[in-house]
């Protein structure tokens, strides 16, 4: 068959199987993401069918994928939210690091993949899944909960880390010493302190750059641009994907709001197949040897998270029900753990079984997160006895 | 009143405060522009009993029902020694004559001898509303005057 009617053809059944995919996510009220990944794994190397007209595409949408999420994550922020978060945080955020990256860096030893395996595998299990954790306090109407901003604090920490870390994970991954690395750190460090400054000061100076009131002339605008960002990052060494996140923290207010509205569908396409991509390279049948870590590293940390929540909603003087529900609401990780382990595994640094590793461990993380943050008020409630306030009566 | 506002980074801004019924009450400030009513249950301050999404034109309605209620309830008060002087609040329906007319065209005042003290909008109050001001769909009149003179003051409202 001719080569490109193949590609159109392997790539429109993909696409089409993933908008029943997402589908049934939303039937079910879950993340679409595992279902994605699940997808990948089905067509790809050692699956069901075999796509390899696709692949070319594949990759490189899959490379746009990460630049739309991270910029539309940095959208979402406003410099001076950053600012302040960081401030507010700092101390469960720190906590946070250090408690949920030791379970994968220590598996990752204990596996034999070495510093740089070990670097990736805490980086996966480190950081939530910011858009699960949004669409669960949504979704179970915590929006106005006292908890939810101490969640969403973390959240931003979480995010802010990343910016410093994928430089540095793109750095040892490209093989330089410990120089190098520095030299790399150095930049990054440099780099996202300029763009919060320039943000905070000139922040409307971007937006207006980027602004039309024509949405098709904005669009092509911001995507210009955020590509052209991310390639230059790239070329400096400090990642694509933290290219795209600095620029999406540059555009603020209103133009932010509109670039969000009219990227979303982009980024949804891109993203999906970000993760089917990711599921192609993965060859099922590495996932059951790894089974038995992808499991303790899911109980590890669960609780990790756990404590993590609890201890910064204890902080801000909430609760009991109030502390469980924080640290449910953090356990689901997500995209950003699979952008990790894409980016390690598209290097090469790494052995292959990470990405089975990374793969299993998001499907159950995806899986028990929302699960976990549904069912933990019941539970807490049922150990406690309910104590009625002085105003009971009032109720 | 101590209303406390909290920052939620990625989506809004939550406002609220404690009620004397020891509950916590206040909307969150969506970044869409949208508005997210909510209670707290009564055993746990934290959590919520109820959250609502309200769009703009409801959380304006709501507000107006809220704040009529107040001044209806204080120009009562104050007519109380009048016999025969009632307060009532007439909304203005998509399907009313007189929305997005100045309010003089109506002549309430003339036709039913009521007073129109106050316009509510947007959770806004325009008190002693010059006859000029524009009536938009969801405002809130409040009224006084007599009981037959409200009557016919809604009638006109309704029927032009």
């Amino acid at each position: 068959m001719d080569p490109l009617a193949l590609t159109l053809i392997e790539l429109g059944a993909v696409v089409f199987c993933l908008g029943l995919l997402a589908r049934l996510a939303g039937r079910i009220g879950m993340s679409p993401i595992p279902l994605y990944l699940i997808g990948g794994l089905g067509f790809g190397a050692g699956g069901i069918v075999k796509l390899d007209g696709m692949h070319e595409f594949a990759h490189l949408s899959g490379e746009i994928g990460v630049i739309l999420l991270l910029l539309m994550l940095g959208l979402e922020y406003t410099a001076s939210e950053l600012v302040t978060g960081l401030r507010r945080s700092w101390q469960a955020g720190v906590m946070d690091l250090v408690l949920n990256f030791a379970p994968g860096a220590g598996v990752a030893l204990l596996l034999g993949w070495g510093v740089v395996g070990a670097i990736v595998m805490g980086g996966v299990t480190y950081i939530s899944s910011s858009g699960i954790a949004a669409k669960v306090i949504t979704d179970l109407g915590r929006i106005g909960n006292r908890e939810t901003p101490v969640v969403l604090a973390i959240l931003v920490f979480e995010d802010l880390t990343m910016a410093i870390y994928l430089p540095i994970l793109t750095a040892i991954l490209a093989g330089v010493g410990f120089l190098g690395g520095l030299q790399t750190v150095g930049i990054a460090l440099a780099v996202v302190t300029m763009v919060l400054l320039v943000a905070l000061k000139h922040g409307h100076r971007v937006s207006q750059a980027v602004h039309s009131e024509n949405s098709e002339v904005f669009l092509l605008n911001v995507l210009g641009l955020a590509l052209l960002v991310a390639g230059l990052a790239s070329a400096l060494q400090v990642s694509a994907a933290v290219g795209a996140f600095m620029l999406g923290i540059a555009i603020s207010g209103a133009t932010a709001h509109n670039a969000t509205r009219i990227l979303e569908p982009l980024r949804d396409l891109f993203a999906a197949i970000f993760f089917v991509a990711f599921g192609l390279n993965t060859d099922p049948t590495t996932i059951p040897p790894v089974l038995f870590f992808a499991l303790l590293l899911a109980f590890l940390t669960a609780v990790t998270k756990m404590l993590t929540g609890i201890w910064a909603a204890k902080q801000a003087g909430i609760a009991m029900p109030g502390r469980f529900r924080a640290g449910a609401a953090l356990i689901a990780r997500g995209e950003f753990s699979i952008v990790i382990a894409g980016l390690a595994v598209t290097s090469g640094a790494v052995p292959r079984e990470l990405a089975a590793l990374a793969t299993a461990y998001v499907l159950l993380m995806a899986i028990i997160g929302p699960l976990a943050a549904r069912f933990v008020e019941p539970v807490v409630k049922a150990i406690r006895k309910p104590k009625r306030p002085a105003l009971a009566g009032a109720r | 009143m101590n209303v406390d506002e909290t920052e939620l980074p990625g989506l809004g801004v939550r406002k609220d405060f404690i009620t004397a019924s020891g509950r916590r009450i206040g909307v969150v400030e969506l970044r869409e522009g949208e508005t997210e009513l909510f209670v707290s249950t009564w055993d746990d301050p934290d959590t919520c009993q109820a959250s609502i999404p309200l769009t703009a034109d409801e959380a304006a309605a709501l507000g107006n029902l809220l704040g009529g209620q107040h001044i209806a309830m204080r120009l009562a008060e104050a007519h109380k020694e009048i016999p025969g002087i009632v307060t009532r609040q007439f909304s203005i329906t998509a399907d009313s004559p007189f929305q997005n007319q100045p309010m003089g065209k109506a002549q309430i005042r003339t036709r039913s001898g009521v007073s129109i003290v106050a316009i509510m909008r947007e959770g806004e109050v325009v008190p002693s509303p010059a006859p000029d001001v524009v009536l938009h769909t969801g405002d809130l009149l409040v009224a006084v005057g007599t009981q037959e003179g409200l009557d016919s003051a809604a009638a006109i409202l309704r029927n032009g």
